[in-house]
Formats: C-alpha cells, sequence, structure tokens
C-alpha cells in the first residue's frame, strides 16, 4: 500500500493507484471530462489537474500514479485557474446553443463551466459550423459541439468497431468516419456507446418525437406503445431517480397521459421468442440444423455478424427480436381482432436502444413498427407533456399484452434471455426439478460460459455482452478451441439496460456506481417478484399459439416471427 | 475521397501487399507501412487505405487517423511536376502568399491538390535555405527565386510541353 495525503486527508491506496482513483477514496472529487470508467483514461482533457509534490507542473490526477508521502492539492487558486481557464478555451470553439441542445441541463461542460465560472467567451467564439451528420437512422453527430474528448471513439474501439476516429491534428482535429463519409455509409452497427460516452451534445439519437406527437394528433390514427424490458428499470434516472427503480407503472400512468395511447409490455414477445426459439433449437439439434445457435434479438449484435462474421449467418436464430415480433403481431393479429385497418395503428416501441431505429428500416422484417423512440425520447415526450412523473399512482399494462413472465422482462439483462431459454429448455426436456434460478449466467461480467444437465442431456451454454467479447467468443469457436449448444450475444457492454438509447449519466456518477448490475437488479427482483416466471407459462403467449399462430416455428410463426439475414461489406 | 480517380497497377498492389507482409510482425508498423506505400503510390488514397486497414486486420478510422495526423502524408495524388512554395519567414514577408495565390490562380487549383490531367501539384514548404532568393519556389528540383506574380504563367509554360 501507498500512504499519501490529498488536501490534508491521509489515505491509503494499491501500488499503481492514480491519484483519481485515491481522491476517490478520500471522498475528494476531482472533475473530469476525457475520463471514463472502462473507455478511457488518456488525461488529455485537462480538468482533472492537481498539484503534487515532486511533480514539475499540474499533473492529470486520472493517469498519474500515487506514490509514498505524495502531498496532493486539488482545489488551490492555481489548480481552480488553470480548470477554469481549459474549460474557456474548450468553450472558445463549442457551437453554444445550450438553451435548445439535447443535453441541456445533463451537459458536463455545461456542469462545470458554471463551477468554474468560466466565461463563454473569454477567448471570443472561434467556431465555423460544421456539417451535421443525421444520414444515420440511429446517431446523428454534431461537431460544432464536439469537444476532442474522444471518449466516443474509445467506446467504438472498445467495441472492436473503430468506425469513427479522429482526423488531422491540432486546431484542424475533427472526429468522424474516415474520408468524412457519414456515418450510415461505414460499418457503424448502431449500438450508441458512442452516444451514452459524449458529455455533450454532439451525439443524440435520430429523434422520432415529432413523428410520434404528429400520430397521437391524428384523429384517424390509433397509436399504440409498447415498452422494451430494460426501459422499466431506467426511465426513473432521466426524473431524478435513484438508479435501478423499477417505475413500470408510473411509467404505463405517463404514457397514457400523452394521449389516447394504449400501452402494452414487450415482454410478451420476449416469451414469444423464448418458445420459437427453443423450438428452433430443438429442430436444429434433432434435424442437424447449424450449431450453436446464436440468440438474434439484438440488432446491434446482428449487424455486426453481418459485417464481420458473413459465415456465421446460419446460426442465427432466425427469431425476429421481440420489437418485430410485437410489430408484427400488432399489424395482423391485434388489427384483425379488433376491425382496425393496419394502416391506421401506428405502432411505437419504447426500446433502450439505438439499433433498433435502423432495425425497423430493415425492409425483410416487414416495416410493422412505425417509430421506435429510446427511453430518453419518451422521457423527453413526458416532460414535454408536463407531467408529474414522480408523483403519478401506477397503472397495469393494457390487455391483451399486458401480462408477461419475469423470464420476459431479465431479457434486458445480459444472460437474461439465456435463463429465460434455460427456463424453458428445462421444461421442454422433461428435467423433474424445473429449475428456475441459473446463478451462473447472471452478472454483469462479459464472457460466461456454463454446462447444465437438463433432462438428462448436456446443455452447453456462452454468454457475451459488449461486441469485443462477442469476437472473443467467435474466434474461440471458429478456431474450434469450444464448442456451445446456444451462446447469447448483447452488442452493449451489460446487455440492455447499458444500451445507447438509455438515459444519460454523468461521468462522476458513471465513474464511481456499477450502473449495469444496479440496473440490472432492478430486472431481477422483478422477475423475482413475478407470478409467472416462465415463458411456456405466459397465458397470452399460449392464447396467440391456441389462436393465431397453431404452434411455434408453424408456417404462419414462420412468415411473421422469422427473417433472413444478409452478409454486408466492411468498408 | 480524392479528386482524382485511383488507378493503381496490379503491380503497385503487389509491392504493397508484399511491404505489409513484411512490416506486419512488428510493433508500431502501420507508420513504415503508410510511408513505404506512398513511396509506391506517390500519396495515401482510401483504396490503398482500405488494403492497408483489412491486411492488417485494424479499423479503417485508424489508418485514416495516422495518414491525416503527420503532414508528411498526403491524400491527394501528387502531379507530375511538383510546385513547393516556400512560406518561411522570409519569403513571406516578400509576398510569397501572392505568389502562391498565382501558381494556385494559374492551374486552377488549391494548394495540397492535383491538377486533374496529373501534371502539376502543388504544396507550401518552410524554407528551401535560398532566403536571399526570397521569394522562392521550386518545381521538381528547379530552383525560382526574385519571383512576382507575373513570372509566374512563363515558367510553367515550361513544364507543359514534355
Amino acid at each position: 500500500m501507498v500512504n499519501l495525503k490529498i488536501n490534508g486527508i491521509a489515505v491509503s491506496v494499491p501500488e499503481g493507484s492514480t491519484i483519481l482513483q485515491a481522491a476517490k477514496l478520500a471522498n475528494i472529487r476531482i472533475p473530469t471530462l476525457c475520463y471514463l470508467k472502462e473507455i478511457q483514461c488518456i488525461g488529455s482533457c485537462r480538468m482533472c489537474l492537481v498539484e503534487a509534490t515532486g511533480a514539475r507542473g499540474l499533473v492529470a490526477a486520472c493517469v498519474y500514479p500515487v506514490s509514498e508521502g505524495m502531498e496532493v492539492r486539488t482545489n488551490t487558486p492555481r489548480v481552480r485557474k488553470s480548470r477554469k481557464t481549459s474549460l474557456e478555451l474548450i468553450l472558445s470553439t463549442h457551437k453554444k446553443k445550450c438553451l435548445s441542445c439535447v443535453r441541456s441541463m445533463n451537459c458536463e461542460l455545461q456542469k462545470l463551466a458554471l463551477e468554474y465560472n468560466a466565461e463563454e467567451d473569454k477567448f471570443g467564439t472561434d467556431h465555423d459550423i460544421k456539417p451535421i451528420d443525421d444520414l444515420s437512422p440511429s446517431v446523428v453527430r454534431d461537431n460544432s459541439k464536439c469537444i476532442m474528448c474522444t471518449r466516443c471513439v474509445a467506446a467504438c474501439e472498445k467495441q472492436t468497431i473503430g468506425a469513427i476516429g479522429s482526423k488531422n491534428r491540432g486546431y484542424a482535429k475533427t472526429i468522424g468516419s474516415p474520408f468524412d463519409v457519414s456515418l450510415a455509409h461505414t460499418p457503424c452497427v448502431n449500438c450508441g456507446q458512442c452516444v451514452v460516452a459524449c458529455p455533450v451534445g454532439a451525439l443524440y439519437e435520430k429523434s422520432s418525437v415529432a413523428d410520434v406527437w404528429g400520430a397521437i394528433v391524428d384523429p384517424s390514427k390509433k397509436v399504440v406503445f409498447f415498452t422494451a424490458p430494460s426501459v422499466r428499470a431506467t426511465l426513473g434516472e432521466a426524473f431524478g431517480l435513484p438508479v435501478g427503480t423499477n417505475v413500470e407503472g408510473k411509467m404505463v400512468t405517463a404514457i397514457k397521459q400523452l394521449g389516447d395511447i394504449s400501452c402494452f409490455n414487450m415482454d410478451t414477445t420476449a416469451d414469444l421468442t423464448i418458445m420459437e426459439e427453443a423450438n428452433e433449437l430443438l429442430s436444429r439439434l434433432k434435424n442437424g440444423g447449424a450449431t450453436p445457435m446464436f440468440t438474434s434479438c439484438c440488432p446491434g449484435w446482428i449487424k455486426f455478424c453481418e459485417h464481420y462474421y458473413p459465415e456465421f449467418l446460419p446460426n442465427l436464430s432466425t427469431c425476429k427480436s421481440p420489437q418485430e415480433m410485437f410489430s408484427a403481431l400488432l399489424k395482423t393479429y391485434y388489427c384483425k381482432k379488433n376491425g382496425i385497418d393496419p394502416k391506421d395503428l401506428y405502432v411505437v416501441s419504447v426500446i433502450p436502444c439505438t439499433a433498433k431505429k435502423f432495425e425497423i428500416t430493415r425492409e425483410e422484417l416487414g416495416n410493422y413498427t412505425d417509430s421506435a423512440i429510446t427511453t430518453r425520447e419518451l422521457a423527453k415526450m413526458i416532460k414535454e407533456a408536463g407531467v408529474d412523473f414522480v408523483n403519478l399512482a401506477d397503472s397495469p399494462y393494457d390487455d391483451p399484452f399486458g401480462l408477461a413472465s419475469g423470464a420476459g422482462a431479465i431479457f434486458g439483462a445480459t444472460g437474461g434471455v439465456m435463463e429465460a431459454a434455460l427456463r424453458t429448455a428445462a421444461m421442454a426436456l422433461g428435467d423433474a426439478d424445473e429449475p428456475i434460478v441459473f446463478n451462473e449466467v447472471r452478472g454483469t461480467q462479459g464472457l460466461k460460459e456454463a454446462t447444465f444437465t437438463l433432462g438428462g442431456k448436456t446443455v452447453s451454454v456462452a454468454i457475451a455482452s459488449g461486441l469485443a467479447n462477442a469476437r472473443k467468443i467467435i474466434e474461440s469457436i471458429k478456431s474450434g478451441e469450444k464448442n456451445y449448444t446456444f451462446v447469447e450475444i448483447m452488442a452493449c457492454p451489460g446487455g440492455c439496460v447499458n444500451g445507447g438509447g438509455q438515459p444519460y449519466v454523468h461521468d462522476e456518477v458513471r465513474n464511481s456506481i456499477d450502473l449495469k448490475t444496479l440496473r440490472a437488479q432492478a430486472l431481477y427482483d422483478y422477475d423475482s417478484d413475478s407470478a409467472v416466471r416462465c415463458s411456456h407459462d405466459n397465458a397470452t403467449v399460449t392464447n396467440l399459439y391456441n389462436e393465431f399462430f397453431g404452434e411455434p416455428n408453424s408456417h404462419k410463426a414462420h412468415e411473421l416471427l422469422h427473417t433472413s439475414y444478409v452478409a454486408r461489406p466492411k468498408y | 475521397m480524392s479528386q482524382n480517380s485511383f488507378n493503381g497497377t496490379g503491380e503497385q498492389e503487389k509491392a504493397l501487399r508484399e511491404i505489409i507482409a513484411k512490416h506486419r510482425s512488428e510493433r508500431g508498423c502501420l507508420m513504415p507501412i503508410l510511408h513505404e506505400a506512398q513511396g509506391i503510390y506517390g500519396y495515401l488514397p482510401a483504396e490503398v487505405q482500405t488494403i492497408i486497414a483489412e491486411e492488417l486486420n485494424i479499423p479503417l478510422s485508424e489508418v485514416y487517423g495516422v495518414a491525416t495526423f503527420y503532414t508528411q502524408f498526403s491524400l491527394q495524388p501528387k502531379g507530375k511536376h511538383r510546385i513547393s512554395v516556400c512560406l518561411g519567414t522570409a519569403c513571406y514577408v516578400k509576398g510569397s502568399d501572392k505568389i502562391l495565390a498565382a501558381v494556385e490562380r494559374e492551374l486552377r487549383i488549391s494548394c495540397g491538390e492535383c491538377t486533374p490531367d496529373g501534371r502539376f501539384s502543388i504544396d507550401s514548404c518552410r524554407c528551401v535555405g535560398a532566403c536571399g532568393l526570397a521569394p522562392v519556389m521550386m518545381i521538381d528540383e528547379d530552383v525560382y527565386g526574385r519571383l512576382t506574380e507575373k513570372d509566374i504563367p512563363e515558367i510553367l509554360e515550361k513544364y507543359m510541353q514534355d
């Protein structure tokens, strides 16, 4: 252990720790901009500068290692002045259209500028308005607001995509795709990890809020919303509630206050996915189809596979994602049952994800979803409608897609789809114990593997979240080192709870809590409190098969609930 | 993308793949590969950067980031005759910016670009060590000093013939 003092407070930290880490232990806050836990640590923004004995000038706390007897000062006039000047230099090239900015009141630069009394125009305003890239259906880039922290680049590298990088250097430096092409024309998988890494308003989702408002006031349209499993666990954050608060009831009430809207539970089609996927897997094993079978609910992962591992496309489950199954169901079964012309039904999915916005544009899925809005966009609509979210009473989801199983809810966390599938597989394979909880597949670590014996059969599974981990698993399968029956892959580290469409979390909070675990816990608690825990026990799903589909993987199910994939070039 | 269409030969591509193979196991191999690739093609077009990214199994954005970071690398093709106008201190105070503007006007391209027929490319440089002759311009290995704007058409004419 190394002993040092920070602002006179003695701390003892493991050797190799940085000043920033030591300060956290002493409960001393050091501001950061370019630093982001697990993503980037390069000491370039100069916000975390501190005085340290033995160092010549001010040092960057995020990268400077502690040493025995070191004395650190984080709050001297020299330090404060330096931070203020750094902020003023950043502000001099930043498009300061704060009032209408997507990040206003939630912007890390704005917050620091206020704290350090930085003047917007100390060094004049010298920014040329750079073109906005909004050709991607998922992510918009406004480089006039970019502060060159490169957190987005690091997040993209971390996903092993590298669709964006820096160009030129010094004052001419910009961030974007190679050769200035639009992000839409790169192998970007639309995961949106760049968006949630951005400290300012330079990156945001392509908004569908205006379209949805338009449909709500259109008398010829019947508007239906359905919400993805993880949204209940994160939406509250946008209204100041603690991370990991389940706000399902308030969310449904709030959506109904936006207009005459029916609000459904997407967990229903998560359950439906399990029924289709489990049967598909059993038939692959029986008929010698491609194995291991990979899950197909995550549109970021699907596009990744199409770009980087087209040879594994036959291994992808042909099941559509829960979003697309739901929309197909609404525009067929639901419309027929309620005498609605499908063109008058406006289907809105609320998702934690920017890649889902790309997914709804895929022709082969039938274009059944009219708009896909992120958790952040829903929060924006609720605020715009003047709804007092925190004090709302709970409402249940609407029939006939209100009740679902806890298995469907845990789809929102890494390992959740696998656990839901294992519950149903245990039933299908006639396992007498009917196990519900599979602890081996839980947890937010990026790579998990386990082997189970269910009904006398050995089932070997693997789970990856984050595309770097997806790559590792695929490479190990490719080389023959590993062999699995079933593999779950989610593009975002931790799964949908950490999706690119989830509420912005300030670096300071993100650096100090385990965001993924807290959000996931809300879903696991929801599951353990659920009356129905298994997809095959979901009465709505059973009813759908009886009334409409016949049986899993039937002709009709194939027509509406399954899809195909296409290899895509990398460049 | 570069304004001039890419017309690399199979021979050049073979040479490129050879130098990649030669360096690929070295740490930090991207720099020497880009350097030698520019030696082969005269510049680093998108097509060449894509081959390098593919062969090294790294994102194109990384190759592009390095290629645009260093001024020694050019993403624009160079002409058969390379014009370099000195913008060093001595030349600059003697009005070399006007010389550069005159060259640009005459050839209808900007500094850093190449004429569509591939005959000329223009770059600026910092001091060629002939400050006594300021303002100075070089075309290939030839040095022209004490220039005025009206000298430019006549000088360029000499390189129009071959």
